[in-house]
């Protein structure tokens, strides 16, 4: 079932031994693309653009690298960022989307957040480095997974795939502590 | 589940995240409306349709999203190698002995 983002607003939607799951505010998203020198980007947005898939940045915003040519900024305001893009536009030609209407964010944390990341992405979980963020799949849709500590993930998902992704973590939570181990 | 490795994210992925995307090293035609229809057929439709080590393209699509080239072998299903699209097609012997000198 679709959801409007105001559906989840923060809170703490499920609370076990195994792994908390809970929602954050919404943050103001923008996908980025460019090529080539990304200097003037970089100067714009406060940040070095990481280069390599799957590293991240934060400072004055936040930035991960998805592609060889594509970058998720999340950031507390939309209109600094944009104003501070359109300035470097005749320099840099590159386009800057805001799809801040389009996911939410739940954060997965606990002693066995790890595991619980097993039950929908395909991805060898203990590869994934802390401080990365990459796209992948989880349970047959498209999420934004990032790593913030050892216990510690954060998922952007589509607001559509979000009630469905919900309640497979809840019940995912809840199976974990169940288990005798 | 097969195992991929996208030449962009430098990581070796589950096939989930992976889309098939037809024969590589497919030139399309510079001027289609000079060709003749026979032409035009052997371009959009025919294909080799190997049986054995065949160049193909994939797309890492719930990842980084970028198109790339594989050599995959159509019986075994294991793949050779994979490269970014636009590199030169590899030289398919040479890649086979390196393979199998890689698991000796
Ligand atoms: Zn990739």
């Amino acid at each position: 079932m679709n959801a409007p983002l105001s559906a989840f607003p923060p809170a703490t939607l499920a609370e076990t031994s195994a792994a908390k799951v809970s929602s954050i505010l919404p943050k103001v998203r923008f996908s980025l693309r460019a090529r080539g020198d990304l200097a003037p980007l970089d100067q714009a947005l406060g940040v070095a653009l990481p280069r390599r898939i799957g590293e991240t940045v934060k400072g004055a915003v936040e930035v991960a690298c998805l592609g060889p040519d594509e970058w998720l900024v999340l950031a507390s305001e939309a209109a600094p960022v944009a104003q501070a893009c359109a300035g470097v536009y005749a320099t840099l030609p590159h386009s800057l989307v805001e799809i801040s209407a389009r996911e939410v964010t739940f954060v997965i944390d606990g002693p066995r957040a790890s595991e619980l990341m097993t039950i929908g992405c395909a991805r060898d979980i203990d590869a994934i480095a802390v401080g990365s963020a990459r796209r992948t799949l989880f349970d047959g849709a498209t999420v934004t997974l990032w790593r913030d500590a050892e216990d510690r993930f954060r998922m952007d998902v589509w607001n559509s795939f979000a009630p469905h992704l919900l309640h497979l973590l809840q019940v995912g939570a809840r199976e974990l502590a169940a288990e005798s181990v | 589940m097969l195992l991929i490795h996208c030449p962009y994210c430098e990581e070796t992925l589950p096939e989930v995240e992976f889309t098939y995307a037809g024969e590589a090293h497919i030139a399309r035609p510079e001027n289609p409306a000079e060709m003749s229809d026979e032409d035009w057929q052997q371009f959009l439709f025919m294909r080799d349709n190997v049986k054995g080590d065949h160049f193909e393209r994939w797309r890492h699509l719930h990842g980084c999203g970028r198109f790339f080239n594989a050599v995959r072998n159509t019986i075994t299903d294991k793949f050779l190698t994979t490269y970014e699209a636009g590199a030169p097609r590899p030289d398919l012997a040479a890649l086979k002995s390196s393979v199998s000198e890689g698991q000796k």
